[in-house]
């Protein structure tokens, strides 16, 4: 169920994210001036956390889709699998968000 | 207007303490949910201290020694105290389960026991299961056919029919997955919930059954079939280990296969 909510969750967090990107693009397009300004924004770190927060919200929702697709399929329904598979996307989440800040720092 | 405190049946108030040990060594304590709606008053948790020494080994014994000893207005359903009739469904510890069948020893300190989650309260730890059993009726959960029956037997089924509805036939009709569900919770006037959609289930791949395409087409709706998201806690809690989830995206299977 943590997992459902969780999925539920991320999904409003990635379409509320969109403004941020909606953000970006709109002070790239406005010149160099507006975007420095913006880059430093989301350099402070609330906006670390927001767009850390947006790339896990990226990657967990990504992982746990795909667990969904594989039981549309009918496959991977035995409660332990399920508890398997909700460890494994929780996981694969953390470390892509973690691979992905560490990649880019 | 929005409400933003719960309404007065759903505020719960501290109860009566009636200590039963009478000194004993191995004494729990249970802490139980009371509402009569009739007396107008909120619902209230009591807590009753136990000899688990002179009580049965299940949740189920110690709510009947509570109720022949210390508070006989102690209301509750139990039958077969066997896990097969599915009366005695109740929220112990947490999770949805049957009394009879759940042992104290598995519960850590204080044994917790409400009425089934979301669902009117008749008294006490008696659900009011009307809408369930209406949604369980409205699968049409017989068989039905169109052909005649053979003259000289019944209608047979090979080994390898049977065992498809062997697991899906063993529900119990509890309703421990239906009100463990967060989708049923919210949307139990339209969605059939997982009990229902499991016995669907065993009528759509029973082999003698003959009105699978109707039986689909009465599940082929946004609320009766796919309010469920594979939330999994029907499977998670089901007593009798059966798999509604399973059962459900099975049935969202025939339903697309059938498109195409």
């Amino acid at each position: 169920m943590t997992l459902s909510i969780l999925h539920r969750a991320t999904g409003v967090a990635m379409s509320i994210g969109l403004i941020v990107l909606a953000a970006w693009l709109a002070n790239a397009a406005a010149g160099p001036e507006a975007y420095d300004r913006f880059a430093a924004m989301m350099a402070t770190p609330i906006g670390r956390v927001v767009l850390i927060g947006w790339s896990f919200s990226f990657s967990y929702h990504l992982a746990n889709g795909i667990r969904h697709l594989v039981w549309d399929t009918g496959r991977g329904f035995e409660k332990r699998q399920a508890n398997a598979s909700a460890w494994f996307v929780l996981i694969v989440a953390i470390v892509v968000t973690g691979a992905f800040w560490m990649v880019l720092a | 207007m929005a409400e933003f405190r719960l309404p007065p049946n759903s505020r719960i108030k501290k109860g009566k303490h009636f200590d039963a040990s009478h000194g004993a060594a191995n004494v729990r304590r249970f802490a139980v949910y009371r509402y009569d709606p009739d007396s107008g008053e909120n619902p209230r948790v009591d807590t009753y201290e136990v000899d688990l020494d002179s009580c049965g080994t299940m949740v189920l014994d110690a709510l009947i020694k509570i109720k022949n000893e210390v508070d006989p207005t102690l209301t509750f359903r139990r039958s077969c105290r066997e896990g097969i009739c599915g009366s005695c469904a109740m929220n112990i510890d947490g999770g949805n389960t049957l009394a009879c069948t759940r042992s104290i020893d598995s519960v850590k300190g204080v044994v917790k026991i409400y009425p089934l989650p979301h669902m009117p309260v008749v008294k006490d730890l008696v659900p009011d299961l009307t809408n369930f059993y209406a949604q369980y009726a409205s699968i049409k959960p017989w068989l039905q056919t169109r052909t005649p029956p053979p003259p000289d037997q019944e209608r047979l089924q090979s080994k390898e029919d049977q065992e498809l509805i062997n697991e899906p036939a063993a529900c119990i009709l509890c309703a421990c997955c239906s009100t463990s569900c967060p989708s049923y919770w919210w949307n139990s006037d339209r969605y059939l919930g997982p009990a229902a959609l499991l016995a669907a289930y065993r009528w759509l791949v029973d082999s003698r059954d003959e009105a699978t395409g109707e039986r689909l087409d009465e599940l082929e709706d946004p609320f009766r079939l796919y309010r469920c998201h594979t939330i999994m806690n029907c499977t998670q809690t089901c007593p009798k280990d059966l798999n509604p989830a399973q059962a459900i995206a099975e049935t969202k299977k025939m339903l697309a296969e059938r498109r195409y």
